[in-house]
């Protein structure tokens, strides 16, 4: 921006400078290891220079502000300063650009996602000159990443805590998810569990109601899960919703869960990430599971223009310290490209997540042996459906069956059972070699026919598919820089 | 009652065939496999008797097998399990387990309740086998 003379200011004049001038973009600059790395895509108001778009949001998200202050003069400036460092326009999408941006490690808190998140999406979000913003993805050094807990325990613990190896875990939600007073509630628990079920879940807005209040929930649920247990010989668990609206409450209900024997937990993402932490803290300390709902994800995460991709907040949870997290499904009723998808699993499970654009993953991340995330792929899928999940989410996943259990026409325990004679009919024919996708629904046929309420499933909802374009593709990147 | 434990408790008995077809898979994925027999079901005894030391660096299930059928001549009345053991960094842990022998006659569990305060029950599952001594358990 041209000073009162009509020359470049130098840097330290008063005045309203571009960012870009103040040092928030440089295309030479090579990130460190220990930098934090974030990738926005952009989309600047008309007549706004990307370059200058992507300084803005370097500059908004760290330590500047709209005008030139002599007390930046106080400090080491260009080290605290974001660097934008790359810009691409983004294939097939005009007036959209992905910017590449650089902090130094020393922005920001040891172990606070909550103040990760004020710089990385503080501010920066309502900023004026870009009519829309979101945050892609972020590279987390493992120097920072190690100030934090990670999962309270951890893929590899939570099987050795329920003693179940080599196949993916089944869940179910208890439905309806608001109305059932204790009683009727705990019955499902009971039914769900005793069928087959490793867990039954509380829905995420199953706190403390006037139909059924929380302790009351509590105590009719893990008389039906331990009833299950005893009947089966197997762990069993209810993902008791301890969401409330104090910490103290939360502390409160977690502490009786446990008394009572659960192994698990469950909190909703819409209690805020400084709680969330906290309940990590408490969870592993406690040989409690940690299971989150992601509540609310949808409102920022959707939309390709503008919020937060769903890795990121995947990235975080696993920082955050839960041990489930919902990651989607693809072939059941909620939002899901399978490329996506597979970029959230990866994020959530594996040690070393390279770049992959076509999954929408833009940084090489190194885990350094931070435990994986259990995904729960949960909503609108059911047992014809088991050799596509087994075949999309492998063994470390806990597929999760609402209606397709709750609402089988012989009852809770059959659906349970239905959906855990196809799982373990798929993954005996995965093991044996078998072509197991394409032969999928002649392996579910065949153990129909020793498993009515297998048959009654498939005839149920065996052509039930959920076949929508999804909103959130991943666009690939192209190489050339603006 | 039915003891559900390890990966295909769901399924019919696995034949021979079978079994050897989940070690094939064990020992492609690089994964040494163990056998285990306990009397003792109750779904939080993680440490079964171990029949030898894994067995590391087979190529094909026939040893396997072999074992497995030795393992039940002389406990017909247990229950039997094979694992296959991950010891990939990062994993380090059992990657596939399902039983492969269980006693004809299974009583199952009982749930015993312990009333404390504010309605809350102490719950233990309570196996009905081990009410007897180890060895003597399931016999016909």
């Amino acid at each position: 921006m041209a000073n009162i003379n009509g020359s470049e200011p130098e840097r330290w004049d008063p005045g309203v400078h571009s960012y870009r001038s103040m040092g928030y973009y440089n295309a030479d600059y090579v990130p460190k290891d220990t930098d934090v790395l974030a990738v926005f895509r952009m989309t600047p108001q008309a007549g706004v220079d990307p370059i200058e778009a992507a300084a803005a949001v370097a500059g908004e998200s760290s330590c500047a502000t709209w005008t030139v202050v002599w007390t930046d003069r106080l400090t080491a400036n260009t080290h605290y300063q974001a660097k934008a460092y790359r810009v691409d326009a983004v294939p097939g999408r005009p007036g959209e650009y992905f910017a590449y941006i650089a902090y130094d490690i020393d922005l920001f808190e040891e172990g606070s996602i909550a103040n990760l998140t004020s710089s990385i999406i503080g501010n920066v979000f309502g900023f004026k000159p870009l009519t829309a913003l979101r945050l892609e993805d972020m590279r987390i050094p493992v120097a920072y990443l190690k100030t934090f807990q990670g999962p309270a325990h951890g893929i590899v613990m939570e099987r050795e805590l329920l003693n179940k190896y080599g196949r993916p875990l089944l869940g179910a939600t208890i439905k309806p998810k608001l109305g059932l007073s204790a009683r009727n509630y705990g019955r499902v628990v009971y039914e769900g569990c005793r069928g087959g079920l490793d867990f039954t879940k509380d829905d995420e807005n199953i706190n403390s109601q006037p139909f059924m209040r929380w302790r009351d929930r509590f105590l009719y649920s893990m008389e039906g899960v331990n009833r299950a247990m005893a009947e089966t010989g197997e762990i069993k668990g209810h993902y008791l919703n301890v969401t409330a609206a104090t910490m103290e409450d939360m502390y409160e209900r977690a502490e009786f869960a446990k008394d009572l024997g659960s192994v698990v937990v469950m909190i909703d993402l819409t209690i805020g990430y400084t709680a969330m932490q906290s309940m990590a803290k408490w969870a592993r300390a406690n040989s409690v599971l940690l299971h989150l709902h992601r509540a609310g994800h949808s409102t920022y995460t959707r939309q390709k223009t503008h919020g937060v991709s769903f890795r990121v907040i995947a990235k975080w949870c696993r920082m955050i310290g839960v041990d489930h997290v919902h990651a989607g499904t693809v072939v059941g009723k909620l939002e899901g490209d399978p490329a996506t998808t597979h970029g959230y699993y990866d994020t959530l499970r594996d040690d070393f997540v390279p770049t992959n654009p076509g999954n929408g993953i833009f940084f090489d991340q190194q885990w350094a042996s931070l435990p994986g995330v259990m995904p729960v792929a949960s909503g609108g899928i059911h047992a014809g459906q088991m050799h596509q999940l087994v075949d999309l989410f492998g063994d470390d996943v806990i597929l999760q069956f609402g209606g397709g259990t709750i609402g089988h026409p012989m009852g809770i325990a059959a659906g349970a059972e239905a959906n855990r004679v196809a799982l373990e009919a798929v993954i005996k024919a995965r093991n044996e070699g078998r072509d197991f996708v394409k032969e999928g629904p002649d392996i579910l046929r065949t153990a129909a026919q020793w498993c009515r309420p297998l048959e009654v499933a498939l005839a149920t909802w065996g052509d039930v598919t959920f076949d929508y374009t999804s909103t959130d593709a991943p666009d690939a990147v192209p190489t050339a820089s603006v | 009652m039915f003891l559900r434990h390890g990966a295909f408790s769901y399924l019919p008995e696995l034949s021979d065939d079978e079994i050897a077809a989940q070690v094939r898979y064990a020992l492609l994925q690089g994964w040494p496999v163990s056998i285990e027999y306990t009397d003792d079901p109750h779904p939080r005894n993680v440490y079964w008797e171990m029949w030898g030391l894994p067995l590391f660096d087979l190529d094909e299930p026939d040893g396997v097998l072999r074992e497995v059928n030795e393992c039940r001549a002389t406990f017909p009345h247990h229950y039997i399990r094979v694992l296959a053991y991950d010891a990939g960094l990062g994993r380090q842990t059992t990657a596939l387990s399902f039983l492969v022998q269980r006693p004809a006659h299974e009583p199952g569990f009982r749930l015993d309740r312990t009333e404390i305060n504010g309605r809350t029950q102490r719950y233990s599952v309570h196996s009905y086998a081990t009410e007897v001594p180890a060895g003597t358990r399931y016999e016909p």
